[in-house]
């Protein structure tokens, strides 16, 4: 057993940085208050950083194999350090505005994404179901954090209900995955696997795959398992909202990749078969529900599970240029789903009990540079060039066009062009409305440099991405190579 | 100065965004300077691409001015563009309406001004890159993206219900284009399992070797991208929602420049990627375009507001630029050209007719005018000609389009039943001349009996500016068509050369395929 401490870096200062702000918390209140958020954002740029070293030299397989600290672990642990900095940036204002400036909330959310790396760096089921564990329980509380409000502790306890069914799930799956191959390590089952030949066909190992897959539906929100993910968005604080649309998903899609092509390459059709059909629910289901929210958390929150089904329309691909493509999506959803989520945060009051739709006409005029950034963002989430959303979309139908699968790309397209409808409605109500009374748009604007800062940030990387995608892609392409190898 | 003459498209590109840049920096309230910054900025555009006129080589229908640099390397798509006689004509169009459009807009818009303006520069950006472009991707990207600034144009300065014309016009066009990017990628794919060589470029993908069955599907997604745009029958109903609702300047440019975009993806990418499926389509496509002439021509008939009825008119014209296509002889595609040209300058003009119209009363209806001939002599003489051009009389631009594309039409060997076709085709022309000296004799004939009528003024200095050019160009086009043919002639046989070769080589290999099938089963 030997391993660096310097390659569990960016894992490490998140996790030491969450313990010593509760420390200190109990030490002095009004001090932790004052360095949690700053704290939080030196901590994930410290990590990311630290990705950014490691990248030239990836450290590998740690902890006898627990670990896969590869570049594609990597890429994704900076892309949480990426979301953890962008959420801070846009909680400070919010919580101001909420009166629910706790420390704690960002001791939590260095924890959350502490799980979230784990996943994506898990080279054995045990780490991986850990690592599943340690994000989601600080997101239940972060979830009902705001506990005076009905709607958000009512969130927390919906999301707590069915990810411990889905936990249930996932134990299952695992236990069923070592019934069938004695293994636990995700290297050590794919060599068990095919040196014994052994199947999906043999009934523990399919009825395991299937608890699998049914485990990371729920973390990801696929439909049929998706019930939750609307009630838990709107409830939820705005910038969690905004957090869980982003990392969670990420960090479930690189489980899915880790695990179905490192412990399961043999069991690529049937899992794809499986995906297919979630694939096509998910996208159509998010779409057309989405269509009919008045509510912009909600419409969001339905607009998220159709971008999963999208990302999975890659997962069904699955090669090399569908799991590039899953990588680069992420990247960019993360970006134009907290930019988006921003605005909602600039734009909101207090209470939030003016998040229809219809307040936000003729915001565009009164606020030019906040219209032009949400129609930036809307644009991207619906996939129209030039923005980072539209290469997104571009390369993940791509992939399933590369690997034949013709029809889902044209249901992929036609459920794009459905989600225009309602991206579009916002930028309907915010130049093409005139507003019903005075007062429907927020007098004042919760603003913060921190706030402005991650939506300028959003802004110019999703126009960036969209104009200048080959650098990305790129990196994509060394952090699939490291995971396919 | 070779800094410009080097990227002379790029230039012409981008400048109108750098326009729109420099419009941002101008205070809200300088409502002067927001209009001239704009207008100067698309009159520095025409006169940049007047060198693309004068330096164009009429002798060859290899692509000319052309960039070309790598954008994203590691999927094969470049910045590549360039032009040749088909779509110099296109550009200069767009570059010379855009700028009397602009100039049109300052009675007309005033709510919002900067906001329009930086849209309409983005919007000249989004039309002559997707002319220009020679990269699948590029223009692709190119297409979708003006749509944006359209969608904003009608729907935020349009009429009453300009958010539902806006989100249809929107909706409608990117169902198309999207199942063209699915075909795109296929194709893609297919040339990149050929060659070994990832390419978006056009050329290559051009003798990308496609499987029969896949090549008619592929057609047909191409297809509807653009018959979308046209618009052809039966899609074309987005069009009147989007001309009645969208302001005149949105009407203008959406007809004269943006219709177009959907011909000329015809001309530059279905046609000749699909040679045999676009033959095998022909009489399909043929008669959708008659249908469309003649169905467009009777609803405008019983249009009551001026301008639903220039929109019908439009899916009538456009129609004879499908007809032209189809017919695939050097007169029936150099007509449906010249009609593309011609509708531009027609159909662009009589909707800036319009949009004077209704600065002056505030309606469109047929019905509230009646007798301004004698009020105002001027406008009348001018809207006179902009009407008999678009009903195609001789001696005006929308005649040589007409005749050319039903000369080509009846000669055409390609076309099943293509007399009758011509003969179909031909009765739009007298419906035409019918709806529109109608609809013209209502408005400015009979007795002056309204009193706001008595009270309306004749064009003014800046009105005049707006649409003397457009006259010019449409007499000038009329009696001396010469040097417009020319520009697109080499370019033209070239195009019909190449369908018809390959539909022939295809053809040629069905049918020793068939020999060899016969044969054996005679063994």
């Amino acid at each position: 057993m030997n391993f660096e401490l310097y390659a569990i870096l960016p894992v490490l200062i998140l996790v030491v940085w969450g313990c010593a702000l509760l420390l200190l918390e109990a030490v002095s209140r009004d001090m932790a208050r004052a360095v949690a958020g700053p704290g939080t954002l030196a901590a994930a740029l410290v990590s990311g950083i630290g990705c950014i070293c490691l990248w030239a030299n990836p450290p590998g397989a740690q902890f006898g194999g627990m670990l896969l600290l590869d570049r594609f672990s990597l890429f994704f642990y900076a892309l949480f350090a990426l979301i953890l900095a962008m959420t801070v940036l846009i909680s400070g204002a919010y919580l101001r505005r909420e009166e629910s400036r706790h420390s704690e909330y960002y001791a939590l959310l260095s924890f959350t994404v502490t799980g979230a790396m784990l996943m994506a760096g898990a080279g054995d089921m045990l780490v991986l179901f850990l690592g599943i564990e340690l994000l989601s329980i600080p997101l239940y509380i972060l979830a009902g954090f705001q506990r005076r409000k009905p709607e958000s502790t009512e969130a927390a306890l919906k999301y707590f209900l069915l990810g411990a069914f889905a936990t249930g799930f996932l134990l299952y799956g695992i236990a069923l995955v070592y019934g069938a191959t004695g293994q636990l390590g995700l290297r050590a089952i794919a060599d068990h696997l095919i040196t014994n030949g052994i199947t999906s066909e043999e009934p523990i190992l399919m009825i395991g795959l299937i608890f699998l897959v049914v485990a990371f539906g729920f973390k990801v929100s696929v439909v049929p398992f998706h019930m939750w993910t609307p009630d838990v968005y709107q409830g939820a604080p705005t910038s969690i909202t905004a957090f869980m649309a982003a990392a969670p998903k990420a960090a479930g899609l690189a489980v899915v990749l880790r695990v179905f092509v490192t412990a399961f390459p043999t069991e690529q059709e049937f899992v794809s078969a499986m995906v297919m059909v979630l694939a096509v629910l998910t996208m159509t289901v998010g779409n057309v529900l989405a269509l009919v929210q008045d509510n912009i958390k909600r419409m969001l929150a339905y607009s998220s599970i159709a971008h999963v089904g999208y990302l999975l329309v890659a997962v069904v691909a699955s090669n090399e240029l569908g799991m590039r493509s899953i990588l680069f999506y992420s990247v960019v959803y993360a970006l134009m789903n907290i930019g988006a989520f921003g605005l909602v945060i600039m734009l909101g009051k207090k209470g939030e009990s003016d998040l229809e739709m219809s307040s936000y006409a003729g915001v565009g005029f009164r606020f030019p540079l906040i219209g032009l950034a949400m129609t930036v963002f809307m644009f991207s989430l619906a996939g129209i060039p030039p923005t980072g959303g539209f290469f997104g979309k571009f390369y993940i139908f791509s992939a399933a066009v590369k690997a034949g699968y013709i029809p889902l790309a044209i249901i992929g397209v036609l459920n794009s062009a459905l989600s225009l409808y309602f991206y579009l409605r916002v930028v309907v109500y915010t130049y093409m409305r005139e507003p019903d009374s005075q007062d429907s748009v927020a007098d004042t604007l919760t603003l913060s440099p921190g706030l402005i800062t991650a939506v300028i940030i959003a802004c110019l990387g999703t126009l960036y991405l969209g104009l200048q995608p080959g650098g990305l892609l790129g990196l994509t392409g060394e952090a699939i190579r490291a995971l396919v190898s | 100065m070779s800094w410009l003459t080097e990227h002379l498209l790029s230039w012409i590109v981008f400048l109108p965004l750098i326009g729109a840049g420099l419009v941002l920096l101008i205070g809200r309230q300088n409502k002067a300077a927001l209009r001239y910054t704009a207008l100067g900025c698309s009159l520095l555009v025409f006169v940049v691409s007047l060198p693309l006129w004068f330096g164009f080589d009429e002798t060859t229908a290899a692509m000319q001015f052309v960039e070309l640099a790598d954008w994203v390397p590691g999927l094969g798509i470049s910045y590549h563009v360039g032009i040749d006689g088909i779509s110099l004509l296109l550009v200069l169009l767009t570059t010379f309406m855009t700028p009397l459009t602009l100039l049109s807009t300052f009675s007309a818009v005033d709510k919002h001004l900067k906001e329009f303006m930086v849209v309409m520069l983005m919007l000249e950006t989004g039309m002559l890159g997707a002319f220009m472009s020679l990269d699948l991707f590029l223009f692709y990207i190119f297409w979708e993206a003006m749509l944006i600034p359209m969608c904003f144009i009608i729907g935020i300065w349009g009429g009453p219900r300009r958010v539902y014309a806006a989100v249809k016009f929107f909706l409608y066009t990117l169902v198309g284009s999207l199942l063209m990017l699915v075909a795109i990628l296929t194709m893609y794919f297919l040339q990149q399992q050929a060659s070994g060589i990832p390419t978006f470029d056009m050329q290559t993908l051009m003798s990308t070797p496609v499987p029969g069955q896949m090549q008619m599907w592929l057609f047909l997604a191409f297809a509807l991208s653009f018959a979308i745009k046209v618009p052809m029958f039966p899609f074309h109903t987005w069009l009147p929602d989007a001309h009645v609702e969208a302001p005149t300047a949105g009407s203008v440019i959406l007809a004269a420049i943006l219709l177009k975009l959907g011909t000329y993806g015809f001309i530059r990418f279905a046609m000749p990627f699909f040679p045999e499926s676009s033959g095998l389509f022909t009489t399909l496509f043929a008669s959708l375009a008659v249908i469309g002439i003649i169905y467009g021509a009777l609803v405008a008939m019983v249009q009551k507001d001026i301008k639903k009825l220039v929109a019908y008119s439009s899916v009538s014209h456009l129609g004879y630029v499908m007809l032209g296509l189809f017919a695939l002889t050097v007169q029936g595609v150099s007509g449906g050209i010249y009609q593309m040209l011609g509708h531009g300058l027609s159909t662009g003009g009589l909707f800036l007719i319009v949009g004077m119209l209704y600065e002056r009363r505030h309606t469109r209806m047929i019905a509230d005018f009646g007798g301004l001939a004698k009020q105002v002599p001027v406008f009348t003489t001018i809207f006179m000609i902009v009407t008999l051009s678009s009903i195609g009389l001789p001696g005006l631009n929308g005649f040589v389009g007409e005749i050319l594309v039903l000369v080509g039409t009846f000669t055409s060997d390609s076309m099943n039943h293509a007399k009758a076709f011509t003969a179909l085709a031909a009765t739009g022309m007298v419906l035409g001349a019918v709806y529109m000296l109608w609809m013209f004799r209502r408005v400015m004939f009979g007795p002056l009996e309204r009193e706001e009528n008595k009270t309306i003024k004749d064009l003014g200095a800046r009105e005049l500016a707006v649409m003397i050019p457009i006259l010019i160009f449409i007499v000038w086009m009329g009696v001396y068509p010469r040097p417009f043919l020319k520009k697109m002639d080499v370019s033209v046989a070239a195009f019909v050369e190449r369908v018809k070769v390959t539909r022939a080589a295809s053809a040629q290999m069905a049918a020793e395929t068939g020999q060899s099938r016969d044969a054996r089963s005679e063994q």
